[in-house]
């Protein structure tokens, strides 16, 4: 059958998705094998994209695309390179093992959902890996951490889980907008949004895309000083760091530099920079390590210590340091998951991840001993197994070299043999020596918890014994991906014991060793000093976080002080500068007009409407400010009639009829004090914004006056009114004919005001009045409750 | 308020100025006037009539209550431009019937219909705040 | 005479602000009352007034006398005044309840919705 890499990637980037969404049902449905079911999805997926291997690992990319936004040049594209396809089929293939494992890990009513998270976080992660559209980069990108952050903190009745899970949504969320950023600036220098189609970026804008696509990558690799976070995400379920904090999430930051590095590699700034803050990493993770004593954690700082080995051998960037990075990605994925896998198994079997706590577990944890066996050897590098030929191959890329590569090199061995006394340390303190008390008794975990670590151990050594037939399929695809032309494999099996890289190899073995000898006295020296250091990122996260919240407070009691002349002042002063403000800066101030052509009855309704203003404003009795108001509309109602507007007129002098009659009738019942209380510099400012805002409003007038009228919209209804609509009151035609349905909202809006009205009188009717605010409020509120 | 010359003119003005309402509203295609002025002063008149002889008994003057009044009206107004839709024109578009009476045209037409919703709106509405605002002054 | 009116507009906003810029609710209500008209003014103004002569054709004429005033405005306000008083209405028996159950005309003692003394924001997670 021939293979449909369209079938095939939609089969692994959507399945996911839709089985996450339908996952809470199945389990419902299935119950207790909902793990088994799960896997299948993985299961499918991996299936689907083996057959493409033998077409990459010819040479011969895939590209599939779908028709996204077409109007924006944008398609949903996908690309199965070697690199791709080896980050999906790992994806794949450890994701169907710790769903596997989930099932039986996590019981109860709360698996579906989980094991619904766990799915939808698989198809973003193939999605991340796959995309080759720059936005649909971006959004697995998100999606990975939204996940991330709905699995950390899945058991969120735990403070520490929500803070990790916060944590962790807010460093990776920043490299987000980094990536988005990124993905932006590309568009507009190759004006696509594949990456594909971007060839070198190298150019003006390349030092701000190496800084962003590097901030990106950095905080989701957890590389110092965005370390933190992964740490503490050791608050979710061991599954969850078993797949996402170790094998897959984390490993995108890893992906996104590989990916970037055909287009922005090989230049002295991304080379330093990756081999620096890589380096860095790993040292830090790997003495970090030696300081725990939770098994997890332990585990947790070897993971930053391989990102940032990772990092380093991409920052190396020669093609042997490459293979060496896509080798120890593949050792890492399998002995790192396993080994999270096992101890969740301890952890299950005993009640405790102390490992000062645990001992003697060999007898009643056999499987899982085994298991540990071969990811701990993985780790430590043991030939003939993956982790082996990954040592042997970075060890190659770096030893013939000058200043920096040789600073690297002795990071690297250092490093490795750090991560490798570690490596002895989970294998020998909990299994090995007398038994000690635990929580609970120890006993062996269920069938589908053992799965995961012995199927990736069993696969660790499998792929070590047969490194050519690796390299041709995954190694040298992926390497020549990331270098941009082709790469023949070169490994072999066997070991050569005249080469440096053995001896450098040898030479860790020996240091891990030494460091396992002194690994309590070492821990105890750390403590000290982290004691005497008082601060860490952890805790300067908080001061950041916690400031913010503080700030946003101060500013929102700033901006909503609650006191309503303070929020008017501010919206008329703004009015006021938004009207004269472009007038005045652009030169468009009007002129003083010259004549005032009227006439003196028309001088008498203007000296009325003023003297009725004057009063309103003046009047120190309601009674009086409330005669002033009618007078005022009066003048306004002769103004229209006489600018030749009767309707006007006539519906001015009913409203302000009524307005007089209402408010008397009202007013009559407040017992308000009329006069203006306001203290001097109060009505100072006030005054002073109301007359910015009337003199802005004349100014506009004027300007608006200067210029001529466009009268187009007149003339159609002047013209038409008569003929066609058979009205000669030309404003009555356009309120019920012509803009009729403006009229007909107008009148919706008058009606509603009239309910509301009444729903205001009758519910004062209802309750008598209330002399203490506070029992009011009560009760409104439990009336609306 | 309710003096006695009060109470005895308020009706007769509350029927002059009802009657100068419709005067008004169905000449304002033509004349000044139509449905906004012609329902204030009908409200107006209403209100009168409740301060001379009491909201309740302007409310049982008018039989319904003047909020189902204005629901009329904004349903007629509505309907009067639904009416279109019947003859596959758009909405609101106006429709003429002329009838000659004894050689005097008379014109029924949608627009004329949607001015008397208006009116009824706007008198019902306004009515309805005014005797509501007197009840309650008779009952506080 | 525009300009004219333009400036009596400008009186009325400035008025109308400056009432609603005072704390009592029953001098807020009067400067809408005041700001309403003096927007209907900017409105009349900015489409140039006429004088006497309304837009309506005589008996015999199909269009309106050369010189009629400018209908568009006219019936963009006609509109605001009866929405304008439909709203008064309603915020002076708004101001009446919120007089009655608070027993208090000024806004800055009306404080239920933004109470002076509200909690911080919360500093855990």
């Amino acid at each position: 059958m021939e293979a449909r890499p369209d079938i095939a990637v939609a089969l692994v980037v959507l399945l996911p998705f839709v089985a996450a969404a339908l996952f809470p049902l199945v389990h419902r449905l299935v119950g207790d094998v909902a793990g088994w079911v799960a896997a299948l999805v993985p299961l499918a997926g991996f299936a689907a994209l083996w057959p493409l291997v033998g077409s990459v690992s010819d040479g011969v990319p895939v590209r599939v695309a779908w028709p996204w936004a077409p109007s924006w040049g944008l398609e949903l594209s996908f690309l199965v390179d070697g690199l791709s396809l080896t980050f999906a089929l790992t994806i794949a293939g450890v994701g169907a093992l710790v769903l596997l494992y989930s099932g039986a890990y996590l019981k109860g009513h709360r698996q579906g959902l989980f094991l619904g998270f766990l799915l939808a976080f698989m198809g973003a992660m193939q999605g991340l890996v796959l995309a080759d559209n720059l936005v649909a980069l971006y959004l697995f990108w998100e999606l990975t951490s939204v996940a991330s952050f709905l699995l950390i903190g899945f058991d969120h009745t735990r403070q520490a889980a929500r803070r990790a899970a916060i944590q962790a949504l807010v460093v990776t969320g920043i490299g987000g907008l980094c990536l988005l950023a990124a993905g932006v600036t590309i568009r507009a220098v190759t004006g696509s949004w594949d990456l594909s189609a971007a060839g070198s970026l190298a150019g003006e804008a390349y030092p701000l895309l190496v800084g962003l696509v590097l901030a990106a990558a950095f905080t989701k690799s957890a590389q110092v000083p965005f370390h933190f976070w992964l740490p503490n995400a050791m608050e979710a379920p061991t599954p969850v760091s078993a797949y996402l904090h170790s094998a897959t999430m984390v490993q995108g930051g890893v992906y996104l530099v590989a990916r970037m590095t055909p287009h922005l590699g090989g230049e002295p700034i991304w080379n330093t920079t990756l081999m620096a803050f890589g380096g860095a990493t790993l040292l830090w993770g790997a003495v970090m390590a030696l300081r725990q004593t939770d098994l997890k954690q332990m585990l947790a700082q070897t993971t930053l210590a391989s990102l940032g080995l990772l990092m380093l051998l991409l920052g190396a960037g020669t093609e042997l340091a490459i293979t060496g990075a896509v080798l120890y990605f593949l050792a890492h994925a399998l002995y790192k998951a396993g080994l999270f896998l096992v101890v969740g198994a301890i952890d299950h079997g005993t009640g405790t991840r102390d490992i000062t706590a645990l001992g003697g577990l060999r007898d009643h944890m056999t499987v899982t001993f085994i298991g540990t066996i071969m990811a701990s050897a993985a780790m430590l590098g043991l030939p003939p197994l993956l982790g082996f030929f990954a040592k042997e191959e970075m060890y190659a890329a770096l030893a013939l070299g000058q200043v920096q590569p040789l600073v690297a090199l002795a990071a690297l061995v250092l490093g490795n043999a750090l991560l490798g006394a570690i490596g002895l340390a989970v294998l020998i303190k909990p299994f090995m020596g007398e038994v000690l008390p635990t929580p609970i008794r120890p006993h062996e975990a269920p069938m589908a918890m053992l799965a995961g670590p012995l199927v990736l151990g069993a696969l660790g050594i499998v792929a070590g014994l047969m490194p050519a037939q690796l390299g041709e399929l995954l190694a040298a695809p992926a390497t020549s991906a990331v270098l941009g032309d082709a790469v023949d494999t070169h490994l072999k099996l066997g070991v050569d014991l005249m080469g440096w890289p053995f001896w450098l190899s040898v030479a860790t073995w020996g240091l891990a060793a030494a460091a396992y000898l002194r690994l309590d006295a070492g821990r105890a020296l750390l403590r000290r000093l982290d004691g005497k250091l008082g601060w860490s990122f952890d805790r300067g996260f908080d001061a950041v976080y916690f400031g913010l919240v503080r700030l946003a407070g101060r500013v929102t009691r700033l901006l909503h002080h609650g006191r309503l002349e303070l929020y008017l002042l501010v919206v008329f002063a703004m009015l006021a500068v938004a009207a004269i403000g472009p007038l005045w800066a652009m030169g468009g101030l009007p002129a003083w007009p010259r004549t005032a052509d009227l006439r003196f009855y028309e001088w008498g309704v203007v000296a009325l409407a003023v003297a009725g203003i004057v009063t309103v404003v003046l009047a120190r009795s309601r009674l009086f400010a409330i005669l002033a108001l009618g007078v005022q509309g009066l003048a306004v109602a002769l103004l229209y009639l006489l600018v030749g507007a009767p309707d006007l007129g006539f519906t001015q002098f009913m409203v302000e009829t009524l307005s007089v009659v209402i408010l008397a009738l009202v007013m009559t019942r407040l017992d308000l004090d009329a006069a203006d209380g306001r203290p001097f510099e109060d009505w100072a400012r006030d005054g002073g914004v109301a007359l910015l805002g009337g003199i802005a409003v004349t100014g506009l007038l004027w300007a608006v006056l200067d210029r001529p009228l466009d009268l187009r919209l007149s003339d159609f209804f002047n013209a038409h009114a008569a003929p066609v609509a058979h009205g000669r009151n030309v404003v009555n035609v356009i309120l019920v004919d012509f803009r009729g349905l403006d009229t007909l909202g107008e009148i919706s809006v008058v009606m509603t005001a009239g309910i509301a009205i009444l729903a205001l009188i009758r519910s004062a009717r209802r309750r008598p009045t209330v002399a203490d605010p506070k029992p009011a409020a009560q009760r409104r509120r439990k009336a609306t409750a | 308020m309710n003096t006695l010359i009060f109470r005895t003119v308020a009706p007769l003005l509350t029927a002059v100025m009802l009657v100068f309402s419709v005067f008004v509203l169905l000449r304002g295609h033509n004349e000044p006037g139509g449905g906004f002025i012609g329902g204030l002063i009908a409200a107006s008149a209403l209100a009168i009539y409740g301060m001379a002889m009491g909201a309740e008994a302007a409310r049982h003057a008018l039989r319904v209550h003047p909020i189902a009044v204005a629901g009329f009206g904004l349903a007629l107004a509505g309907l009067a431009g639904m009416l279109s839709l019947a003859f596959d024109l758009p909405f609101m578009t106006g429709l003429w019937a002329m009838f000659e009476i004894d050689r005097v045209e008379v014109a029924i037409s949608t627009p004329m219909v949607f001015d008397i919703g208006v009116y009824l709106v706007v008198f019902g509405t306004i009515a309805a705040v005014a005797l509501a605002l007197e009840a309650d002054e008779g009952a506080g | 005479m525009d300009h004219v009116v333009a400036a009596l507009a400008g009186l009325f906003v400035f008025a109308g602000l400056y009432l609603l810029l005072s704390r009592a609710l029953i001098r807020m209500l009067l400067g809408l009352t005041l700001l309403g008209n003096g927007v209907n003014l900017v409105i009349l103004s900015a489409g140039r007034l006429g004088r006497i002569v309304p837009p309506i054709a005589p008996g015999d004429a199909k269009v309106p006398l050369a010189g009629a005033a400018n209908p568009l405005p006219q019936a963009l306000i006609l509109t605001a005044i009866v929405i304008g008083f439909a709203m008064f209405a309603f915020l002076l028996v708004l101001a009446y309840r919120a007089y009655q159950s608070l027993e208090a005309d000024d806004t800055d003692r009306m404080r239920l919705a933004e109470p002076p003394d509200r909690p911080q924001p919360p500093m855990s997670y």
